[in-house]
């Protein structure tokens, strides 16, 4: 199978901050919005390097919300920043109103989503914000999985009409994709073709998938990996056409399994092609405090996972 | 420039279209609406300064954004008769398929409106954000926000009056409809409020009173000192005092016609004490 390296582990919310610095040259109606967590967003240069662009609105993300709808108003491209429980949950109605409803060009990108957010806990680690967002009319939801997407995902969407919600984390993961490639919206990527099971992956789960996929080709199990990069609109054809060769499905994603990635697969595969599907995802759960890798390994998000629900799908076909 | 009596007929006309609309659908909030006649067509008659037509980024021209949405009826009859859409469609109001929904929204394309709004507390953050970027622009125009008294017991509000007093937004000029009523009772007995004016004062706002909120010559007066209190490094408020369902003798007692339609028999009593003016949709 195809070999994926890693260039060096980097968190994805550097993608972002990468991805702002250009846009920060190359596109001046950017602005970016952010609620007491410049570092934290690593907005640190935008914000030096363009003050007059950078609002600090303090910890107020309702507030940030309407603001940035407002600045849409007289063309300006606002990038509201956050965790991605503050950025979501917290503000939901402030979204569905002044963003989604009223059809505003704001970015919502958020960092720190899911379990890696590590140590902090559960108040912070939020594995609900895919669904959130996926369910508001018109909204785009993109996961990237690594500092060379995300940062090519931060800058395609400046050049999207349009509601997005981008999500990125903080622990530093394998940086495998292509530097500087196109991003396409809704283009799911073929990684490994293969022909026994379909794992669908977004975010950090990509490079477990690509490893599992590594230890399931030992044991004789090909696999196909495909990078789910945009949840919403969902890439339907990839999908369909990969499980019309392989007859089964593992979804992973550092998310609820209830309304997540793995849903929206169920629901498109129910719809016209069904067959069994495995979900790697959390259980209906909250998260706790730990290392990152001691969280995915206890809420069952790694590699060891992906090729255990490889197993028990296959045994289903 | 329409002289006093002109838009004193104006604003009559404008009273006639709210309870026919909301009595058309036998639902919708009549009593702010009238209370807030003369400040909308003030504003839109005679001190905005507005392009013709209509374009979402509204460059080079002042904008309102309405925060309390359920005052539809005004502001629909406000936008139709000052030339954004046809009189006639105020006859849609509410109704199946039409741009006029419940609470003001883009979503149906309606010209005049650049933001939903109807979930109170959003308003003065999206005008503060169009604010911003007005700055950006180099567009010296300003930004008109109009927010009913208790919605201010919505938090968000607090946080956008915090940061447009912090970040010196003096484009900005805020009124707040204070006819302390809401749906549950008086805003004193729902959640007393205290001092509206000490509170933005406190966060470092300017403030002036149009004591006269249902006296055409009155706000106009008020707004214009309002603008000549922008560019100051302070945002402006205004607290302008309105009665509750003005123009309608028997909807002008407290808070029962918030949200409640008249009747046929009322809609009558209502058009006989609003004369028609412009002539009815």
């Amino acid at each position: 199978m195809k070999k994926f390296t890693n260039s060096g582990n980097i968190d994805t919310r550097s993608g972002f901050g990468a991805g702002m610095d250009e846009l920060g040259e190359t596109h001046e109606n950017v602005v970016a919005l952010c609620a007491d967590l410049t570092g934290s967003l690593k907005l640190n240069d935008f914000a030096k390097n363009h003050p007059e662009r950078f609002f600090q609105t303090g910890i107020a993300e309702a507030n940030m919300i309407g603001m940035a709808a407002g600045m849409t108003i007289g063309g300006k491209i606002p990038y509201a920043t956050s965790f991605a429980n503050f950025a979501t949950g917290r503000v939901y109605d402030q979204i569905r109103q002044s963003v989604a409803y009223s059809n505003k060009n704001v970015k919502i990108c958020a960092s720190h989503a899911g379990l890696t957010l590590g140590e902090d806990g559960a108040t912070h680690q939020i594995l609900e914000d895919l669904g959130l967002m996926k369910m508001l009319p018109g909204m785009t939801v993109i996961n990237p999985c690594d500092f060379n997407q995300t940062k090519a995902a931060t800058k395609a969407i400046a050049d999207f009409e349009g509601p997005v919600y981008l999500r990125f984390g903080r622990p530093s993961v394998p940086n495998f994709t292509e530097a500087d490639g196109k991003f396409e919206i809704g283009k799911a990527l073929h990684l490994v073709e293969g022909a026994d099971v379909t794992i669908l992956a977004t975010g950090h789960l990509v490079w477990h998938a690509l490893e599992a996929a590594e230890e399931l080709e030992a044991k004789g199990i090909s696999a196909e990996v495909i990078n789910i990069h945009t949840i919403k609109p969902l890439d339907d054809e990839a999908i369909l056409n990969s499980v019309k060769k392989t007859r089964c499905v593992v979804t992973c994603e550092e998310h609820n399994y209830l309304g997540g990635l793995g849903e929206s697969v169920s629901g498109l595969l129910a719809k016209k092609d069904p067959v069994y599907q495995e979900f790697v995802a959390t259980n209906d759960t909250f998260g706790e405090s730990g290392t990152p890798a001691q969280l995915m390994e206890k809420y069952g998000l790694n590699t060891k996972s992906i090729v255990e629900a490889v197993n028990k799908v296959l045994a289903k076909k | 420039m329409p002289n006093t009596k002109q838009l004193e007929d104006f604003v009559s006309q404008v009273r006639r279209d709210i309870v026919r609309q909301v009595h058309g659908v036998s639902s919708g909030h009549p009593g702010g609406s009238l209370g807030c006649a003369e400040f909308f067509v003030a504003l839109y008659q005679e001190v905005m300064k507005r392009k013709e037509g209509f374009d979402m980024d509204g460059k080079d021209e002042d904008l309102f954004f309405l925060s309390n949405g359920h005052i539809s009826p005004v502001f629909y009859s406000v936008l139709a008769r000052s030339g954004y859409f046809p009189v006639e469609e105020l006859n849609t109001f509410r109704k199946i398929d039409s741009r006029l929904q419940g609470h003001p929204t883009t979503h149906e394309g309606l010209p005049g409106i650049r933001i939903a709004s109807g979930s109170l507390g959003q308003g003065m953050s999206v005008a503060l954000g169009a604010a911003q970027a007005k700055k950006l622009n180099g567009d010296d125009n300003l930004v008109y926000s109009l927010h009913g008294d208790g919605e201010l017991q919505e938090g968000q509000n607090w946080e956008a009056i915090l940061y447009a007093a912090g970040n010196k937004i003096d484009n900005l000029i805020s009124t707040i409809d204070l006819n302390g009523q809401q749906i549950d009772g008086s805003t004193d007995d729902v959640l007393n409020m205290g001092s509206v004016r000490a509170k933005f004062e406190a966060f470092g706002w300017d403030v002036l009173d149009i004591e006269k909120g249902n006296d055409i010559e009155a706000i106009i007066t008020g707004l214009n000192e309002a603008k000549s209190r922008t560019g100051k490094g302070k945002p402006v408020c205004i607290l302008l005092h309105t009665i509750m369902g003005y123009g309608v003798d028997f909807m002008m007692q407290g808070h029962a016609w918030h949200g409640k339609a008249p009747n046929d028999e009322q809609l009558e009593k209502a058009l006989a004490q609003n004369p028609e003016t412009l002539g009815d949709y």
